[in-house]
């Protein structure tokens, strides 16, 4: 398969800058990874996860250009990040969709702030209109398009952003912690709406969360724990290490947690690779007839 | 409170004036204040109005609306119009304890209230049946041509955009805020003028730190989304401009054309 995101050997700090000797100093360097090796396969979704500090935001904002790395690469579709005239075209390939709705909408009017992308590449009027009210169909806003966003919800909002984003029609679409600030019902609609672009347009979806519910809807998940890569597997396999999890910080989904208990009491053959509520409700009805 | 505000407000409709090019629409009203202050009589103020109601009339705007945008600039009205009439000298009309009414003072103020009633009434015309991010669009195309000169017509225009998008947003915040102030025991409302104003700090330091964070994490969504300057950009909607905005111009040509007329007539007779 096609990667389209690749990090050889991956480096990045952060410098006090309030100091201009000390920037030179290596040990005033805040290390946030060191030669961290990633890929990203076309049409994937991947989920990664980690606690608060461990880089992954960091990681986010080297893939679509925003952080350049300060040792090792990072090809964002094809494009070698470090290649700054190349910018846009890695920006257009590659979206993302951050945490506040409230901060990324521009427009005082719907349809206005999808068209934003648009408008700056310079799509001709009849394209942009098509391109505009397919991306608000896909994620389902088209009867808010003459709204303004201050009367939608949260959720709503945040999928008028990623409507921004998928105007763009890019490769891949990186969120990063897009669920944060939304309900339970917000974050139910932007799961969905993430989930069916990834199914049924075939956009690489990168998701950074930390809820773990949403991991476990995912192909792939990779835990994170001070800017080194932990675990990289299927949702199952990463959330059966239900200790290391615990010791970076991170829970695991419900189910997976109810096995694990059930396991360690005597149940051996409670299986801890069980990450959804209805494979462990079948169990437990087996367990109790 | 804070939800009373209307600057900017829009009320959407499909009356011909609202059909109107923005571009049109801020050219007419641009030159209704000509009229208005060029008007030297109570006739020719009269007929401006004229031009006022038949626009207002076809707007479908309800009085209401047009009286509510009225209401900020009545302490502005009223103090000025006493100002006009104690202080201009000419004919005593009316004398008590030693205060003196003239007629030029009458005269002088009646002009004030109603050019300052016409200005606003106008104007929130304006702005009641334009859409706020067609107006900027309108904007920007007026200063266009000024660009070439290094005018930043389409960088006032984004500044525009932004501070009309982000007014509610602040407006929520501020509100959040002082009710987190409050619930921690601010008095906000009472104590002196002094008192009122310092206790306004703890609300807009919160609130200047937070649109500080806002402006930055919205740079960052706009790169994201190739802004690069007003440069080679295309726009969803266009402004056209079609025959009815050069007949609704020509009218409001016409009525300034009448107004001068009636003036010049009254200083020639």
């Amino acid at each position: 398969m096609d990667k389209i995101i690749s990090a050889e050997k991956l480096s990045f700090y952060y410098s006090d800058y309030s100091d201009d000797e000390a920037a030179e100093n290596e040990n005033s360097r805040v290390q946030v990874f060191d030669r961290l090796d990633l890929e990203i396969e076309k049409g994937s979704f991947t989920v990664i996860l980690g606690h608060n500090g461990c880089g992954k935001s960091t990681l986010a904002k080297h893939m679509n250009a925003i952080l350049l790395p300060c040792g090792g690469k990072m090809y964002s579709a094809g494009i070698d990040t470090s290649e700054t005239d190349r910018l846009f075209d890695i920006r257009k390939h590659i979206g993302m969709v951050f945490q506040n709705p409230d901060n990324q909408i521009v427009a005082s009017v719907v349809e206005e702030d999808v068209a934003f992308a648009l408008e700056n590449m310079g799509v001709p009027q009849d394209e942009m209109r098509e391109r505009v009210d397919s991306a608000l169909k896909a994620v389902g806003m088209y009867e808010y398009r003459e709204h303004s966003p201050s009367q939608l919800s949260g959720g709503q909002k945040q999928r008028v952003a990623i409507a921004g984003i998928i105007a763009m029609m890019p490769d891949c679409i990186v969120l990063d912690e897009p669920t944060a600030m939304l309900d339970p019902s917000g974050r139910r609609e932007v799961m969905k709406t993430i989930r069916r672009l990834n199914k049924e347009k075939g956009i690489t979806i990168v998701l950074i969360t930390h809820y773990m519910d949403e991991a476990a809807q995912a192909d792939r998940v990779v835990v994170m724990d001070k800017g080194r890569i932990i675990l990289d597997d299927i949702p199952q396999e990463v959330f059966s290490n239900v200790e290391m999890l615990r010791k970076v910080g991170l829970d695991v989904p419900q189910a997976t947690q109810l096995m694990y208990m059930m396991n360690k009491d005597g149940f051996k053959d409670a299986d801890v690779h069980i990450i959804d509520a209805e494979k462990c409700a079948d169990y437990l009805y087996e367990l109790l007839k | 409170m804070l939800k009373d505000i209307t600057i900017g407000q829009y009320f959407p409709g499909n009356s011909v004036i609202h059909r109107l090019d923005a571009r049109f629409k801020i050219a007419i009203t641009a030159i209704y204040i000509i009229m208005v202050f060029s008007a030297k009589s109570f006739i020719s103020l009269g007929a401006a109005f004229l031009f006022f109601v038949i626009a207002f009339l076809l707007s479908g705007i309800s009085v209401k609306l047009i009286i509510k945008s009225m209401k900020p600039i009545i302490p502005v009205i009223i103090f000025t119009s006493v100002l006009n009439i104690f202080f201009i000298d000419g004919v005593t009309v009316f004398e008590l304890f030693g205060i003196r009414i003239s007629d030029e003072g009458l005269l002088t103020s009646g002009y004030m209230i109603i050019r300052l009633v016409s200005l606003i009434c106008g104007s929130s015309l304006l702005t009641y049946t334009t859409s706020p991010i067609i107006l900027t669009d309108a904007i920007e195309q007026m200063l266009k041509p000024l660009s070439k000169l290094r005018f930043p017509a389409h960088e006032l225009a984004m500044m525009m955009t932004i501070a009309l998008r982000f007014i509610p947003t602040l407006i929520e915040e501020t509100d959040k805020i002082m009710s987190a102030q409050k619930a921690r025991g601010a008095e906000l409302d009472s104590g002196s003028f002094t008192d009122r104003a310092k206790a306004l700090i703890p609300i807009l330091i919160p609130l200047f730190v937070s649109s500080f964070r806002r402006a930055e994490e919205l740079a960052l969504a706009m790169e994201c989304r190739c802004y690069n300057g007003g440069e080679g950009r295309t726009k969803l909607k266009t402004l056209v401009s079609g025959g009815k905005d050069y007949a609704a111009l020509s009218l409001s040509l016409l009525f300034l054309a009448l107004i001068m007329i009636i003036d010049l007539g009254r200083v020639v007779l």
